[in-house]
């Protein structure tokens, strides 16, 4: 399985922000919106489109943050970049550019801890790394506890978070008050605010601007973005991927990876993988833009939401998923209701505020509220799946390990816990506690 | 807005539900190995298209209650007591799960 360096097709002068034979690398700088706001010279494409190869060495089902992440560094970090992202829609149109685009690595077991803040140092580098502004506001995040239970969970992960060397305590309501004057942190509300867990590198980000800025930087690299593709099915031979039939034609691969989330489960039937996997839908939301006043990252699992505030000035909500399983993208009007009277709950004053819009993405919830990475009982079919309500958060990381297990063939100790057979051995990697709202 | 129609309670809205999981998964308690238990416990079809399932009327009559619905547009084909046979409108080829 292991493709090193062997892959031929990489130019010669191929790395960051590189070209693909003789295109000029489209570098974004200040200077250069100066030039060509004086020349008013057009900005070169970001991506371009292909014909359909016969053959590939790797190819990627699903073009959101994982997928091209996983591209982009098996590009950058192994030189492989005979690689095809297939999308049956378009890039960051699922998950990754539905999510609340939270980003910490407050988490409650070392094996997740590690990892998550893995991401979160690849996420304070990637604007550098891909030439792309992703707009991370490391603005600090705020976990709040409304019961002795929920403080109880809060102290653990913060002595969890610490011994990994992570940024992260537990604060009481006062202080909590003095970082966001906001709150209502009296002890007459319905749920009182006793503490939190705070966790100062925790913030925001722009996710569509990781989105594409991972899809150009891999398509500068070489690596081929194909959306509107949808793979129909996967062709194996003795226990072995050897390739995928899609709406454009068949390719031969030796590597599938399935990075697909929600979707995760049609492709794992493809190859007759059985996953651990339901799919839930996760609803979110987002007000008219207001002045900025909100200057951290809420989170209450008792009240089940969470909100930050944008660059233009909106809120957004997020909650817990819906509670039945579905692949049905429709709102309701029970999460809107549910949604303002949480919300009110804690920061009374946003209540004549207007909702914009609400919309729904998909998850895979797994039984330990951990992902799923690594190898299948099919050689060749890797999966990177299993991302429930907290994918976008480990993209670079996820991206970086499973191009290291493509390009090795060796499970990187990183990923090692977040294995398949976990279900089977009993070595469940449990963040009920930690990885959302609401469970 | 999902409404399902009780058959003791008629048409009611989801949110007085709890969802009850996948139909037609067993164990055999006294019997089963660590991979069967692994089967029942962790397996599940999550298919996109029409699943038999089965629902708890946690805010209702709180009795359980038996469905088929489609996972796309959460349309649901029937609705039935627990433990009574799925009604012959469905064709096994069309659930594909």
């Amino acid at each position: 399985m292991a493709l090193g360096n062997a892959s031929t097709s990489r130019t010669p002068t191929a790395s960051v922000g590189g070209a693909r034979k003789g295109s000029r690398p489209a570098r974004y700088s200040a200077f250069d919106i100066f030039r060509r706001g004086v020349t008013h010279a057009d900005w070169p494409r970001s991506f371009n489109e292909h014909e359909l190869k016969k053959s590939y060495d790797v190819v990627i089902i699903g073009a959101g943050v994982h997928g091209l992440a996983c591209a982009y560094y098996l590009a950058k970090n192994h030189g492989i970049t005979n690689v095809a992202v297939i999308e049956k829609a378009y890039m960051g149109g699922g998950g990754s550019g539905r999510n609340t685009a939270i980003i910490r690595s407050n988490y409650l077991t070392p094996e997740g801890v590690r990892f998550y803040d893995r991401s979160v140092k690849l996420y304070e580098d990637l604007a550098v790394d891909l030439n792309y502004n992703v707009m991370f506001s490391q603005r600090g995040h705020l976990t709040l506890a409304h019961n002795d239970a929920s403080l109880r969970t809060m102290h653990w992960r913060a002595e969890v978070n610490k011994l990994q060397g992570i940024n992260s305590s537990v604060i009481d309501a006062k202080e909590v008050g003095k970082i966001v004057p906001y709150l209502d942190v009296t002890d007459h509300a319905r749920y009182p605010i006793l503490g939190a867990l705070y966790h100062p590198p925790g913030g925001i980000i722009r996710h569509d601007a990781v989105n594409w800025g991972y899809a150009r930087a891999a398509g500068h690299l070489g690596v081929e973005i194909h959306q509107q593709t949808e793979v129909l099915g996967i062709e194996t031979a003795g226990g072995k991927v050897t390739g995928v039939r899609t709406s454009r034609g068949n390719i031969s691969a030796p590597i599938v990876v399935n990075c697909t989330a929600g979707w995760a489960s049609t492709i794992c039937d493809m190859v007759d993988v059985k996953m651990p996997l339901v799919t839930h839908p996760l609803q979110a939301a987002v007000t008219e833009p207001v002045k900025v006043f909100l200057p951290a990252v809420i989170v209450s699992g008792s009240l089940h939401v969470y909100v930050s505030q944008t660059d233009r000035g909106e809120l957004v909500f997020g909650a817990s998923v819906d509670p039945y399983p579905s692949y049905s993208l429709r709102g309701s009007l029970e999460f809107t209701e549910g949604l303002a009277t949480h919300i009110l709950e804690l920061i009374p004053s946003i209540g004549s505020l207007k909702l914009l819009r609400q919309w729904a993405g998909l998850c895979d919830m797994t039984p330990d509220y951990s992902p799923i990475m690594g190898i299948t009982p099919v050689e060749g079919f890797l999966v990177d799946v299993g991302w429930g309500t907290y994918g976008f958060k480990a993209g670079p990381v996820s991206g970086e390990q499973m191009a290291q297990l493509v390009a090795t063939g060796r499970t990187p100790e990183l990923i090692a816990a977040f294995d398949l057979a976990r279900f089977a051995d009993g070595r469940l990697v449990g963040e009920k506690g930690a990885a959302s709202v609401g469970h | 807005m999902l409404v399902i129609d009780c058959p003791y309670c008629g048409p009611r809205n989801s949110t007085e539900f709890r969802h009850a999981g996948e139909a037609g998964k067993s164990r055999d308690v006294a019997n089963s190995t660590p991979a069967e238990w692994r089967r029942y416990l962790y397996e599940f079809n999550n298919p996109l298209g029409w699943v038999r399932e089965h629902w708890f009327h946690s805010s209702g009559c709180r009795r359980y209650i038996s469905s088929e619905r489609h996972t796309g547009n959460n349309e649901v084909r029937w609705v039935v007591p627990f433990g009574t046979p799925a009604p012959s409108t469905t064709s096994d080829k069309e659930t594909g799960a």
